[in-house]
């Protein structure tokens, strides 16, 4: 036997949520193998949960709590361990209580900005806003969702009232039509992406892609749009014009379950295919196809990522998806509905938890007062009622003076930010900057104090995955030196920063165990009513709502009623690209994931999955190599009106002309140098599909 | 559905219509040994590991792909059906190496196959494939049950890197023209590995840790 034992948890990577198996020998990870029979996966792994877990192993694993050697000497600059003393437990935790009380008593709690982490468990994310609301008493607590699919949220709150996946993993082999835009499926959601090719070759599912990319997914399908970047809105009014016009609408889904659809169906009659394509590039008859298909077919689903909410009209995006679901009565059946692709394991979660600046756990509003009157009978304390900032929100508050702390649970800003000039600049104006991580990246760099974590192998918990099954973690070794659980460091924390305020969190944040936090939060968010670990052991992850014993969960939402009560139509107007490309800039740069690493690359660049990815490459239509006079591996400079980055060129006409596309991952060429901190109205989204750039050959080629 | 009656080793067998004959004798806790089949993917019928006798066939039959029919009388255990077995443990040992299959092995044993018995005078030696940071491709080990092709083309990721390459006694299985994994659609999702029976097939770090 080439392993000792072995221990089945949720893997740590995107947000399907696979059961592995993490196969141990001599205290470490040796392999990893998928849980037979569980689902969601049923036996299938990617190559990042079946290969990419070495990285809790890595060298680079902070294993002590570090201090920074020069405290407090004006602006901070950044540092690699050379900057850091080791501490202890005691020391680093004292002086990061002795930091926050100091701003808690100069400053109040408006002066700090918290970010949780979509990577931790629930567990930990739930006691990591109970900490910001209870302690801290600000509500200045967001997450990373924020710059994936917040504008998804946005969209299908306005138009549902909740924005969770509607359908379960298990449905999509009952598909019958679906729609995959703005998600390069196969390398972000690879097992995702197996059930949905499945379904177009086994069971002859029609498969549409709109996407600006040749993605593989455009293999299977029978039609695939590949509208120009920026122009969604476009192409689904145009296509929601063609349903109407044709009667293909169903009338009494309409009459039965929404409203606003004369108001809306009045406002199409100018959004022709022909105006479509001269703005979108798609030909009017594929978009007429495209509508006829999607309405004419028994059930019908979307599918989509990144592509449709990071963009500066992200929630319109996703109103436009709405409107055509609700218009088409594709809701609320089985192979039917709206899914947004959730990009990390417990991003889901993350969320849930209360990880967002207007919500407690279970999406209960801050500022409404029987919420907060409940939470704070429950926490023992009083609680501020003003919804706080969100990620963004919360740099720029930095540079006006209003933020000065920042607490941050394994985030990384510092890759994930648009237009990373200006977000390193809003952090050295920091005058405290305590980090909980497992490696020291580019945003611990500045850091005051950082206490070294656990990673998803050495803690207990659960992950809530892309469709709302909230699935068990569980401890197959111990973490690496002194690192503790997340859970464990933030009661740690609290203690001892009440100790200093003078006030007594010790018994608001004392636990035994994961299950215990997760049974409080239980208690607090009815959806959660009917959960805990023990009976997400006995039935393999349950999707909520369960809002009791006897619920056995719910795997597709809407059956009956929307969130909202009836599900609501939207006017959408076509806005123009936020920065179009122009005689200096001429390129639209997109930015987008590889099958191989995972968002800012802390842990899978050290992995061996960053051996056979180990660099940054910006993908480049073969007619505008061929103008810029490049050569397939070329180095190249490619710049914006913000900065610029050098990486070598692949040459592939998986991207249109005239677009460039980099991957997210790294750090020695950030494409989030380049893109704009321009957001979505009310999502707050920035705009990372779409900016002007050049590229020009590196100096260093010649 | 309608429900088939049959007899299996002299017990009746109630089973629904369209079941194979081993879905109807495991119904029954009737065990038959399989090689290639595996309970997620279509049974290709290839290995003949579990063929049994139906009366009025003229040929022994692969009961993974045989479908039950009203009053068929099979028998599980005859010799005629234990030396076929016999025999084709013996002819997978000539040329592979089976020690990290262990459910082979015990197969072996079970059917008293001499694995010496069609044995090569020359060994052929057939050194594992590393060409990739993820999983090595040892095929001294592999028997050609066709698993791992199942698995990385229809049935479970649709890449199409792994196929089954020449002919009779040259099959094997390989990539498109031999090329290195990295230079094919092979995805790495390693799910290949998962179904394997024989240990050709293993990631990089376990094989390091064997050597």
């Amino acid at each position: 036997m080439t392993y000792d034992r072995k221990t089945s948890t949720t893997c740590p990577f995107c947000g399907v949520g696979c059961q592995i198996d993490l196969n141990i020998r001599n205290g470490a990870i040796i392999s990893a193998a998928a849980t037979p029979g569980k689902a969601p996966n049923y036996g299938r792994l990617c190559v990042k949960g079946r290969f990419g877990t070495d990285y809790t192993h890595h060298q680079s694993r902070l294993t002590k709590p570090l201090i920074r050697k020069e405290l407090d000497r004006g602006k901070r600059t950044t540092c690699g361990m050379e900057g850091f003393r080791e501490a202890t437990w005691d020391e680093a935790l004292d002086l990061a209580a002795q930091r926050i009380s100091r701003t808690v008593q100069e400053s109040g709690g408006s002066a700090f900005g918290t970010f949780c982490c979509a990577k931790a468990t629930n567990e930990d994310n739930y006691l990591f806003q109970k900490f910001v609301r209870a302690v801290l008493k600000t509500n200045n607590i967001d997450h990373c969702a924020r710059l994936c699919h917040a504008a998804s949220v946005a969209g299908l709150q306005k138009a549902l009232g909740s924005a969770a996946m509607s359908n379960s993993i298990a449905e999509m082999k009952d598909l019958d039509l679906f729609i995959v835009t703005g998600s390069n499926t196969t390398e972000t959601h690879p097992v995702i992406s197996t059930y949905l090719k499945e379904a177009v070759v086994k069971n002859k599912a029609r498969l549409i892609v709109i996407d600006p990319r040749k993605i593989e997914m455009a293999d299977f399908a029978l039609l695939h749009l590949q509208h120009k970047p920026g122009t969604d809105v476009a192409v689904y009014q145009a296509m929601a014009h063609v349903i109407v016009k044709n009667k293909l609408y169903d009338k009494d889904f309409i009459d039965r379950r929404t409203e606003g659809f004369e108001d809306y169906m009045t406002s199409l009659e100018a959004f022709t295919p022909q105006w479509a394509e001269e703005i979108s590039g798609v030909p009017a008859g594929k978009i007429e196809e495209a509508a006829k298909l999607y309405a004419g077919a028994e059930r019908a689903a979307f599918y989509w990522g990144m592509g449709i909410s990071q963009s500066v009209h992200g929630t319109d995006n996703t109103l436009s998806i709405a409107n055509l679901a609700l218009m088409c009565g594709h809701l609320g059946k089985p192979g039917t509905g709206v899914n947004p692709l959730r990009g990390q394991n417990n991003v889901q979660g993350c969320s849930d938890s209360g990880g967002l600046p207007n919500i407690y756990p279970g999406y209960q509003s801050v500022s409404d007062e029987e919420s907060a009157v409940k939470f704070e009978k429950a926490w023992k304390t009083s609680l501020n009622r003003e919804p706080g900032l969100t990620t963004l929100e919360m740099s720029d508050a930095i540079g006006e003076g209003i933020i000065s702390d920042f607490i941050i649970m394994g985030e990384n800003p510092l890759m994930s930010e648009p237009d990373l000039n200006k977000a390193r600049k809003h952090l050295s104006e920091l005058k405290n900057m305590i980090v909980i991580d497992i490696f020291l990246n580019e945003t611990g760099e500045y850091a005051d104090v950082i206490l070294p974590a656990a990673a998803f192998s050495e803690k207990e918990g659960t992950f809530t995955n892309s469709d709302r099954r909230v699935q068990l973690v569980r401890k197959a070794l111990d973490p690496p030196g002194e690192a503790r659980a997340d859970w464990e460091i933030i009661c740690e924390l609290a203690g001892r920063v009440g100790d200093k305020l003078d006030r007594d969190y010790k018994e608001s944040f004392s636990y035994d165990s994961a299950s215990q936090i997760w049974d409080e939060m239980a208690s607090l968010v009815p959806a959660f009513g009917g959960i805990s670990h023990k009976r997400i052991e006995e039935e393999e992850g349950i999707h909520w709502p369960c809002p009791d014993s006897s619920h056995s969960g719910t795997p597709y939402l809407f059956s009956d009623t929307f969130p909202r009560g009836r599900g609501k139509f939207h006017r959408l107007d076509h806005t123009d690209l936020s920065e179009r490309p122009d005689g200096d800039f001429p390129y639209i740069l997109s930015t987008g994931r590889v099958l191989y690493h995972w968002h800012g690359g802390t842990m899978t660049r050290r992995s061996v999955l960053n051996d056979i990815s180990p660099a940054p490459f910006a993908e480049i239509h073969p007619d505008d190599a061929l103008r810029e006079n490049l050569a397939d591996n070329s180095r190249v400079i490619v710049s914006s009106r913000r900065g610029s980055i050098e990486l070598d060129i692949r040459i592939s006409d998986r991207s249109p002309e005239g677009v460039l596309f980099i991957p997210i991952h790294f750090a020695e060429a950030a494409v989030n140098e380049l893109t704009r901190d321009i957001r979505d109205a009310s999502a707050k989204i920035p705009d990372y599909k779409i900016c002007a750039v050049k590229i020009e050959r590196a100096s260093s080629a010649d | 559905m309608k429900e088939i009656s049959l007899y299996i080793d002299g017990r009746m067998v109630k089973c629904p219509e369209g079941s194979t004959i081993l879905e109807a004798a495991r119904l029954k806790g009737i065990e038959i040994p399989t090689i290639c089949f595996h309970e997620s993917l279509t049974p290709p019928g290839l290995c003949r590991q579990c063929v049994v006798e139906v009366e009025g066939a003229r040929v022994l039959l692969p009961s993974c792909i045989t479908i039950v029919r009203e009053g068929m009388v099979v028998t599980t255990d005859s010799p005629r059906v234990l030396r076929a077995r016999k025999t084709i443990l013996e002819m997978l040992s000539a040329t592979a190496d089976l020690s990290e299959a262990p459910e082979l092995e015990q197969q072996i044993k079970a059917f008293g196959a001499d694995p010496q018995r069609f044995r090569p005078e020359e060994e052929i030696k057939t050194g594992p494939i590393v060409d990739n940071p993820f999983y090595v491709r040892d095929y001294g080990k592999c028997i050609l049950c066709g698993k791992c092709v199942q698995v990385c083309s229809e049935e479970v990721q649709l890449s199409y890197a792994l196929t089954v390459a020449g002919r009779g006694f040259d099959s094997r299985i390989s990539t498109f023209y031999g090329k290195p994994l990295p230079d094919t659609s092979c995805v790495f999702c390693g799910n290949c590995i998962e179904v394997c029976p024989t240990g050709a097939l293993k990631p990089r770090k376990e094989f390091e840790n064997d050597i």
